[in-house]
């Protein structure tokens, strides 16, 4: 099966609604059929991202953990629209630490984060084949 | 609903023999659904056992195999890191049985 290009585009929060964790979901069986998969956060998606998430008060299970699992799947492009942070009062420091190891590189630990202008994102966009939107 | 016995307890089952309530698991239970397929678990299951219900407990999810993998050979040697090793211990499929006596649910992405 030849690879193609996937972008799972996430807008909204993580919880309160299905998208987010439908979305995850789906990401990690792609990742499974080895296609070239990449994620991009806007709007309300860049909170899924977010460090310190606790769902305790909404008696969900709080999934925030296995978007560092990503790295693990040979996902190591998650592009964070940058306006999307600052209307929202947030910066880099307030997401997670997500990494992928570099095999070819003695497993060097890189940051898996990619800020991109509004502009930019529309250009990664444009650059997919497969594009799904949560 | 399937089930088994325990110590004497009562243990729930999915309709695929995985666990309802991961946070009931133990060891023993871990041994009891390895019977019900007549496996008996050796060192070498355990430590993947034991290896994804770490993973599980870090990232919230059961790895696909192609992680597991990966991630055993990172922590236990290459010579442990191939899929044709973890299948001499788990044939039915190491994510899917492996996870199964772990107490872990079904891989997402495994059918």
């Amino acid at each position: 099966m030849s690879s193609k290009k996937f972008m799972f585009v996430n807008r909204k929060a993580p919880y309160g609604t299905v998208y987010a964790l439908e979305s995850l979901e789906v990401v990690l069986i792609s990742a499974a059929f080895d296609q070239d998969v990449s994620l991009a956060f806007i709007d309300d998606g860049v909170y899924q991202i977010t460090n310190g998430q606790d769902t305790t008060g909404i008696g969900q299970k709080n999934f925030s953990k296995a978007y560092k699992a990503l790295g693990d799947y040979d996902i190591s492009k998650l592009y964070v629209e940058k306006e999307s942070l600052a209307e929202r009062g947030l910066t880099q420091d307030d997401l997670m630490d997500l990494v992928w190891e570099d095999e070819d590189d003695d497993w060097a630990e890189k940051s898996s984060i990619i800020l991109v202008s509004r502009e930019e994102m529309a250009a990664v966009m444009a650059e997919q084949e497969v594009t799904l939107s949560f | 609903m399937a089930s088994i016995e325990v110590g004497g307890q009562t243990i729930e089952l999915d309709e695929e023999g995985y666990l309802i309530d991961l946070a009931s698991w133990t060891p023993e239970i871990g041994t009891a659904l390895a019977k019900e397929e007549d496996v008996e678990l050796t060192d070498e299951h355990w430590d993947i056992i034991n290896f994804l219900r770490e993973y599980y407990e870090e990232y919230q999810i059961a790895p696909a195999v192609r992680v597991l993998t990966k991630a055993v050979g990172k922590r236990l040697g290459k010579a442990k890191g191939n899929s044709k090793y973890l299948y001499s211990l788990f044939p039915y499929g190491p994510g899917k049985q492996a996870c199964k006596y772990a107490g872990l649910p079904k891989p997402t992405g495994c059918v």
